[in-house]
């Protein structure tokens, strides 16, 4: 097996919190890898599974199409590589996204989950808020749920798409083959066994095959 | 897999706690809040990515040329960029004044910014944050400044700079003082330790906590005088989250498209060939025109106000 590598999209958002948590989640697991931030598209190749953090959909979304990021994630997506979104990210890989508030729907989104999503759901920051969720396909007990003007799936496109949470009434995470997207914020806390899971789904997908030897230096860096 | 902590204990909804509030600010990072005034304006900045808006009744340059008293702005105004973009929305109120803060929460602002921009209320005090459910950010000088105002409560600390001026250099300046002190506390012994929080006026405990981190235990963005990408970038250098622009894009004479620049240039602070390329999107001659810091007379310097 080749070095394992997880990029975080490091566009914009609470990047150096995923990167910590992958840290720990990767050392937890007793296995030997690194974290880097992905900023490029040429740095997509480079990786065997990527994370797209919390943050604004609508500034990453515009930055990532902008720089050729959307298409190449989407082409990678589509050749099987594990992608995790939280928050922001579970917004940019709906195939459909509506604002709860405004109605708006024009965003740029990389579609690659078959769901729709709402954005602010939940409300607005005042409504925001943190509690405890069960979710017996990823692990036994309580999970912290850290929801910040979070969105939620309101409707499931496909019969790929296993409901993985559900807070409310309102479903807070899916996944789909090897893509899974969250609307709340475990980078928030201590809880590794989310990014243990998509840890688990890069170990088993193809992708960790790919040769990553090749990354440059200087996409391994601390500060995001 | 092992489970380290339990920390949610409730079943119940828990609304702006710590983490809550301190976590929406980590969702800022990376990015650009723009001072809008109207809902075009707002429309104009959630178009060129910017990650959050803070409504005024006035941009800070005009807050300088007019004088007087600078109040809270109109909520009906508030309301109207609620009602029409999906990012956040922030809003101003003058320090000390608990009520415009009560009101910008019941109205429903993302976050309040207790800011020196806006005429204090109370020379003496701060509003004790930590009663508030909606998040706070609060501007500072130096070190001292910030433990105090995350001692009050505080979510977020941004530099002061000097609003309005379309300088950066005092943004520089502040945000340099923090990083160095900080840099300096990591060396420090208990004893000077202490010292250090008894000099700031704040607990210990806060004080090791930077020291253990190694930076603000919330984040930190920078304010006060950033025009254009460069700028932005710059400050992005220095070690900001983030960037506030305030009179920078709407006093300019290219908005749209200076927006979307410093956006791009806060992103890619630190791939200089991206900065230019942002950088040759806006004229020189459309940016604001500055202020040397040197002809403000103290009564005319915002960033005295609330220490």
């Amino acid at each position: 097996m080749k070095l394992l590598r997880i990029g975080v999209l490091a566009l914009q958002g609470d990047v150096s919190e995923h990167i910590d948590i992958t840290d720990m989640a990767i050392r937890e697991m007793g296995l030997e890898g690194e974290v880097v931030t992905v900023k490029r598209e040429d740095q997509i190749d480079k990786v065997h599974g990527l994370i797209i953090p919390g943050g604004e959909s609508t500034t990453i979304g515009r930055i990532a199409e902008r720089y050729g990021l959307l298409s190449k994630i989407r082409d990678a997506s589509s050749a099987g590589m594990p992608i995790f979104g939280t928050c922001a990210g579970l917004i940019l890989m709906a195939k459909h996204v509506r604002d709860a508030r405004t109605g708006k729907i024009d965003q740029p989104i990389l579609g690659i989950l078959d769901v729709e999503v709402v954005r602010n759901a939940f409300g607005r920051q005042r409504e925001s808020f943190e509690s405890y969720l069960e979710m017996p396909k990823i692990g036994k007990g309580r999970f912290p749920g850290v929801f910040i003007r979070a969105p939620a799936v309101s409707s499931v496109l496909s019969d790929e798409v296993e409901v993985l949470a559900i807070y409310e009434d309102k479903i807070a995470a899916v996944r789909q083959d090897n893509r899974i997207g969250i609307a709340f914020h475990p980078e928030l806390t201590t809880d590794t066994r989310f990014h243990e899971f998509f840890i688990e789904l890069i170990l088993k997908s193809p992708f960790i095959e790919r040769d990553s030897s090749k990354l440059e230096e200087e996409n391994v860096h601390g500060r995001e | 897999m092992t489970v380290t902590t339990v920390e949610v204990r409730s079943k119940k909804p828990l609304f702006g706690t710590v983490r809550v509030k301190r976590g929406f600010a980590k969702m800022q990072k990376g990015g650009v809040i723009m001072d809008v005034t109207n809902v075009e304006q707002a429309q104009i900045a959630e178009d060129a990515g910017a990650i959050a808006v803070m409504v005024l009744d006035k941009l800070p340059a005009d807050v300088r040329v007019a004088g007087g008293v600078a109040r809270m702005c109109d909520p009906k105004r508030i309301q109207e960029v609620i009602d029409h973009v999906t990012i956040p929305v922030m809003a101003k109120c003058r320090i000390g004044h608990y009520m415009e803060a009560k009101i910008l929460e019941v109205l429903g602002v993302d976050m309040i910014d207790e800011s020196e921009v806006l005429t204090p209320a109370d020379d003496s005090h701060h509003i004790d944050k930590w009663k508030f459910t909606t998040p706070f950010v609060n501007g500072c000088r130096d070190l001292g400044e910030a433990l105090r105002r995350i001692a009050e409560g505080a979510s977020m600390i941004r530099t002061k700079g000097e609003a309005g001026t379309g300088n950066v250099a005092e943004a520089v300046k502040h945000m340099k003082l923090v990083m160095n002190k900080i840099r300096e506390l990591r060396s420090m012994n208990e004893e000077q330790i202490l010292d250090l929080s008894k000099e700031y006026k704040v607990s210990i405990e806060l004080v090791k906590e930077t020291a253990k981190l190694g930076r603000l235990p919330v984040v930190n963005f920078a304010a006060g005088g950033i025009a254009t990408p460069a700028d932005a970038a710059l400050m992005m250098h220095l070690g900001a989250d983030g960037v506030f622009v305030g009179s920078g894009i709407f006093k300019s004479k290219d908005p749209g498209v200076r927006a979307e620049a410093t956006v791009i240039a806060t992103t890619y602070w630190n791939d200089p060939k991206i900065v230019l390329e942002a950088s040759k999107m806006i004229a020189e001659e459309k940016s604001m025109v500055g202020i040397d810091i040197k002809t403000l007379k103290p009564e005319q310097m915002m960033q005295i106000r609330g220490v």
